[in-house]
């Protein structure tokens, strides 16, 4: 399933990153700690946060993460949605809370 | 080949730089992407640590063809107990630090857990050396 095909199904918005929306997305994973993201995120996962700092871009992209999904309805910082569009990393957004989006895209792809 | 970056304290906007510099020249000569991948979280971790935790730092990266060599100087506080600070979940990140999602206290760990050879050096008051060295040659 891809990004573009997971923001579809689930209403998503798209803030930015649009060249990504055709990378397959793999996995997921919610956490809003860098430091377990870097350690532990899959390559291709969809990473569920509340940080919207432009830092969660440089972990994307150092982690080969396939997009973010930031909940409750909170928005990009511009420089994160500039690094975002810049590295063609789509970066999203839902009104829901990690618990239920988390539970929303694992049934998509499982 | 040897890469040298500069590291300022507090810039968190910067951190990540030398990490992305890095991946790009290990994914350019055919590194296995999996060391690629230890590299990157170690080197990631040990430069958001002098933007969180030290006043400047530098990084020299020296890629041989059997290793990564990496070598981050800072001048800062120091570590006054490195045994714990090694320990998971031990933070003296402030709460602007741990808002950002920082200072989960697994930095120094998740190095440990991705390196072959680590070594850490620390005096109190004056600064933090850390080696990090990944073997890029299948040795098993
Ligand atoms: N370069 C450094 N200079 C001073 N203190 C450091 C440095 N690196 C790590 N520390 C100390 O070690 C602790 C643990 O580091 P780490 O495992 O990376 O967790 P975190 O950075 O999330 O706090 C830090 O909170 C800090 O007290
Ligand atoms: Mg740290």
């Amino acid at each position: 399933m891809t990004v573009e095909q997971i923001s579809q199904q689930l209403n998503l918005t798209v803030f930015g990153g649009n060249k990504g929306l055709n990378t397959e997305i793999t996995g997921g994973y919610t956490s809003d700690l860098l430091s377990d993201v870097m350690g532990f995120a899959a390559v291709g996962s969809v990473w569920i946060t509340l940080q919207t700092h432009k830092n969660v871009m440089a972990i994307a992209s150092l982690k080969d993460l396939a997009a973010i999904v930031l909940v409750k309805g909170f928005t990009p910082d511009p420089d994160t949605l500039a690094q975002a569009n810049e590295e063609g990393i789509p970066i999203l957004g839902s009104k829901e809370q990690s618990f239920e989006l988390s539970a929303k895209i694992y049934n998509l792809l499982n | 080949m040897e890469f040298k970056f500069h590291v300022e304290g507090g810039d968190f906007t910067s951190a990540g730089t030398a990490s992305s510099q890095i991946k790009k020249v290990l994914k350019q000569i055919n590194i296995d992407p999996i060391i690629i991948k230890r590299v990157v979280v170690a080197l990631y971790e040990a430069e958001v640590n002098i933007v969180a935790h030290a006043h400047h730092g530098d990084i020299k990266v020296k890629i041989t063809p059997q290793q990564v060599y990496i070598r981050l100087d800072d001048e800062g506080p120091g570590i006054e107990n490195v045994e714990k600070a090694m320990q998971k979940g031990f933070s003296t990140a402030s709460s602007k630090v741990r808002e950002m999602g920082f200072g989960a206290g697994m930095g120094l760990p998740n190095i440990k857990e991705n390196a072959d050879i680590f070594t850490v050096r620390s005096e109190v008051g004056k600064g933090t050396t850390l080696e990090i060295t990944i073997s890029t040659v299948n040795n098993g």
